[in-house]
């Protein structure tokens, strides 16, 4: 797939410990530049395993057992070390879930932003503070110069993640990995960084993949979806398709199943037992194939 | 309120430091074994006998002893030593410098070594190298000043005569001080050859009394190390592209520290304490010495000198430990 | 797990959990090296008339400071040299080991005992008990321990009573802190209430269900313990305050190797070799007894 930004081809994972159990079955999705992905699935689904292999930071009880992750064609699973480390932290970078564990509590937030653009960019130490400063106002934080010099603590869990937001576009990448950002935050919160990064995104013409369990949030700004459910690909396309003519019975009941805001009179349906059985037996007759 | 915590610690510190003076006077005068009797020469009468005992006022009763003394300790009168015959507050100050100056060194000596053990144990920690460094240290856990302190007699002392054996400066260059800091004062007045001459004795009793609170820093901050390396925003540094190592000393390394120093607090309150045998070993005058051979004698108003000493000293850590895991958490300086 | 010890099933349970212990401590290869070499030291103590080659009491002034056998000037029969006395360096060693470990063993168990009660006391019934104890416990620490061990044997007299009731009455605390924040722990636990709820009485709870939890971590402590009552004895032999000067001591073999070191430096270098693997045996024991025993009995 030529173009893409990113491209996971049919990506198998195992985990060490639970007896080989497969955490991720035959994955594959694309990105274009500039383009947002939603990756979503209840937990465990193994959007986060994607996300952490993309990032090379896959925890060591999980292994890749087939599958290419490319990065602008490269094949990141097959690179040098050196190589990948270059790529990651400058042209890929990440927004975090967690804005408290995520930034140093005993560190300022200015070196903090500060550190990359000096150690990857090669800034001086009043062209990095420029730039972060200038970062900073992007994310609508009203008093930079005081955030650059607060601690963590000091700063609410929104501002927190808007730094963190600024800190992973300072770098200019070509792809931003959101692992579910606003989970920490309070809804009211969820909605401008939602906006927020959005509008980031299109300024600076960066590709999103977006790590999430929740479909309202992939309504707002992804441009495509992919669903997964036990590790497998269970439906993917375009955004405004998918929801308004989902084709599988799963994406059907999730969707039912999401509070509709804007429609308070209908109910919430729970995804049906039956649909369960269905992905279940999907997955058993895939395991099957896979073994044969 | 962070103000009134200390002074709380004070208070109860305060306390204790009385609980304690009361117990060890109470215990001295209750139990076998009279001062006066060991110092009295054999032939005396028993009006001399009565004599000395009135003039250290042993003949009162012991709650007014204890009065009588409080009384002097409060206006900076804290007796007469009874077998050394002098002033208790004299022999103090005068040894407290030799013993001030080990423990300090002591101190640095091992939050040094046990830093870097520290540093290169996390940095190794999925290794071999890890491994062993744990192993050894673990070892070192097991071994006490005291066992410290003569092995480094028998190696640096002589075996490898690297080292004085014994005292703490070469007797012919012990005046011209003004203090008793004899290592501090040497280095500011310039008087090289005296400072390394001093330093030289104090080597061995310094390494002897580092060497297990080195042990026991290198544990516990290698533990928050550890910790601190498994958090997120140590995961994040590294996609930045930081190396190992600066990882480790810039962002883990202050988050690490606090637990460490209170701990070390502590354990420096221990190795205060093994002053006592260390100086022996070494014949290093300081109160730690003196302590002992005070006790052998029974001479009560030196060991309650010490006593109070000791407990001073020991409070006097304990709140520059508070004061400083205050000062290096961010959430209590800049809340 | 709520229901051991508390019915028939319990019963049952308990031999499963005995074998399983057995198995775990072999299988630690630091209970097996530690525990081995303390158990051979404990041997040569029994047996110390019989395994010391020369009478260690007996001086020989013609024979007095001989150097180990490889070196220049030795003499055959005494294998670590002899003292400033004549006195066979290896026998008094020999000797010396009984009393270390009878101070090792009688003053760890007692400081245990004592500290097990009143730490059981304190996290068992919490409140006034608990704050009295707790705050006995803090001004007792305030001491500096080699000074207060050595006020307390010049107070109680010379000799190896008093050198275990000073290191018993300077560590229990030891005990006592850790006895009490597992009690506490354990007195939260569901099985508690739901013992005290069915009508057990306190002592009985205390005794079938708390204590063998705190067992593992006791015993544990408890060779800690044994290795520091090893130098602290050693320690207040240093000084002249243990037993009298004539019966071999490590501690006073040490004291009296530290003088003649010049010239002597065996008499120093022995004792304290054996000293420190000693004490090392101690805790590596104390480290392995944590390690096998806690995953078995932890619940």
């Amino acid at each position: 797939m030529s173009g893409q930004i990113l491209s996971v081809e049919s990506l198998s994972a195992v985990s060490l410990r639970e007896g080989g159990q497969a955490i991720l079955r035959d994955v594959s999705l694309s990105l274009a530049p500039g383009e947002v992905l939603g990756l979503v699935g209840e937990s465990g689904a193994g959007k986060s395993t994607i996300a952490k292999a993309v990032l090379g930071i896959l925890p060591s009880g999980i292994r890749i057992t087939e599958g290419r992750i490319r990065f602008e064609g490269r094949d990141m699973l097959a690179m040098p070390r050196a190589e990948v480390r270059s790529i990651l932290g400058s042209e890929i970078t990440l927004i975090p879930q967690d804005p408290l564990s995520a930034l140093n509590p005993g560190r300022r937030i200015g070196p903090q932003i500060t550190d990359g653009l000096r150690l990857r960019r090669g800034l001086s130490r009043s062209e990095a503070r420029a730039r972060a400063l200038a970062l900073l106002s992007e994310v609508h934080i009203r008093d930079p110069e005081r955030v650059l010099g607060a601690f963590p603590h000091q700063l609410s869990g929104g501002m927190r993640q808007r730094v963190l937001i600024a800190a992973a576009f300072s770098m200019e990448p070509k792809l931003v990995i959101a692992d579910e950002p606003t989970t920490a935050l309070d809804v009211t919160v969820q909605k401008q960084i939602l906006r927020l990064i959005r509008a980031m995104q299109e300024t600076h013409g960066t590709a999103v993949v977006f790590v999430t369990h929740d479909l309202g949030v992939v309504a707002q700004i992804c441009d495509r979806v992919t669903l997964l459910y036990a590790g497998r690909v269970i439906e993917s396309g375009h955004t405004a398709d998918m929801l308004q003519r989902p084709a599988h019975p799963y994406t059907r009941a999730l969707i039912a199943s999401s509070p509709r805001y804007d429609r308070p009179d209908v109910g919430l349906a729970p995804v049906p037992e039956s649909v369960f059985e269905g992905l279940r037996a999907e997955i058993a007759a895939f395991d099957r194939e896979r073994r044969a | 309120m962070l103000a009134l915590q200390a002074l709380h610690r004070l208070l109860m510190a305060a306390v204790t430091l009385f609980g304690v003076a009361v117990v060890v006077f109470v215990l001295l005068r209750v139990v076998p074994g009279d001062p006066v009797a060991m110092m009295i020469a054999p032939g005396a009468s028993p009006e001399d006998v009565a004599a000395l005992r009135a003039r250290y006022g042993l003949d009162l009763s012991i709650p007014e002893q204890f009065l009588v003394w409080l009384g002097g300790v409060v206006t900076g009168d804290f007796g007469t030593s009874i077998s050394l015959r002098r002033d208790v507050l004299e022999l103090l100050s005068e040894r407290l410098p030799a013993t001030l100056e080990l423990a300090v060194a002591a101190l640095l000596v091992a939050m040094l070594v046990g830093g870097a053990v520290a540093v290169a144990g996390t940095l190794a920690r999925r290794s071999v190298l890890g491994s062993a460094i744990d192993g050894f240290n673990g070892v070192m856990l097991a071994i006490p000043d005291f066992v410290w302190a003569l092995a480094l007699v028998l190696g640096l002392g002589v075996m490898v005569p690297l080292f004085p054996l014994t005292g703490r400066i070469d007797p012919t260059a012990a005046d011209g001080f003004s203090s008793r800091f004899y290592l501090v004062e040497s280095l500011l007045t310039l008087r090289f050859e005296v400072f390394a001459d001093v330093a030289s004795h104090m080597v061995m009793p310094t390494l002897a009394l580092a060497l297990p609170l080195a042990a026991i820093i290198a544990r516990v901050l290698k533990a928050s190390l550890v910790e601190a390396m498994g958090e997120d925003y140590i995961l994040l540094a590294r996609l930045k592209g930081m190396s190992e190592t600066r990882l480790v000393l810039q962002e883990a390394l202050r988050n690490a520290v606090g637990p460490t120093l209170a701990l070390t607090g502590v354990q420096f309150t221990f190795l205060i304490g093994g002053t006592v045998i260390v100086e022996r070993i070494f014949a290093y005058p300081g109160i730690g010495n003196m302590a002992i051979d005070a006790v052998i004698n029974r001479d009560l108003p030196l060991i309650q000198g010490l006593v109070l000493m000791f407990g001073l000293l020991f409070i006097l850590v304990n709140v520059a430990v508070d004061a400083a895991v205050a000062a290096l958490n961010p959430r209590l300086r800049h809340g | 797990m709520a229901d051991a010890g508390l019915d028939a099933a319990g019963a049952r349970a308990a031999p499963r959990r005995r074998s399983r212990t057995g198995a775990a401590l072999l299988a630690e290869p630091k209970v097996l090296v530690g525990g081995g070499f303390i158990l051979l030291l404990v041997l040569v103590a029994l047996f110390a008339p019989w395994i010391a080659p020369k009478d260690p009491l007996e001086q020989d002034l013609m024979l007095g400071t001989l150097p180990p056998v490889g070196f220049a000037g030795t003499e055959p029969g005494y294998l670590l040299g002899t003292d400033d006395l004549g006195r066979d360096v290896l026998s008094r060693i020999v000797f010396g080991a009984r009393v270390a470990l009878t101070v090792a063993f009688v003053a760890a168990s007692l400081a245990a005992l004592i500290g097990t009660v009143l730490g059981l006391a304190a996290g068992w019934f919490g409140g006034r008990v608990d704050a009295a104890i707790s705050r006995l416990v803090e001004i007792w620490m305030a001491f500096p321990p080699v000074l207060l061990s050595i006020l307390l044997v010049a107070i109680l007299g010379a000799g190896l009573h008093s050198v275990i009731a000073a290191i018993v009455i300077i560590d229990w605390t030891r005990f006592c802190r850790v006895v009490r924040a597992e009690t506490m722990a354990q007195a939260r636990m569901d099985y508690v209430t739901a013992a005290r709820t069915v009508g057990f009485p306190g002592f009985t709870i205390l005794t079938r269900e708390v204590l063998p939890n705190v067992a593992p971590v006791l015993l544990a402590l408890v060779s800690l313990e044994m290795g520091i009552a090893v130098i602290v004895e050693a320690i207040l032999s240093f000084v002249g305050l243990s037993v009298s000067s004539d019966t071999p001591t490590w501690g006073g073999m040490i004291a009296q190797g530290r003088q003649i070191v010049h010239h002597g430096w065996w008499v120093l270098a022995f004792p304290l070799l054996v000293l420190t693997l000693t004490v090392l045996a101690f805790n590596m024991l104390g480290d392995g007894l944590r390690r096998a025993l806690d995953p078995v009995m932890r619940r």
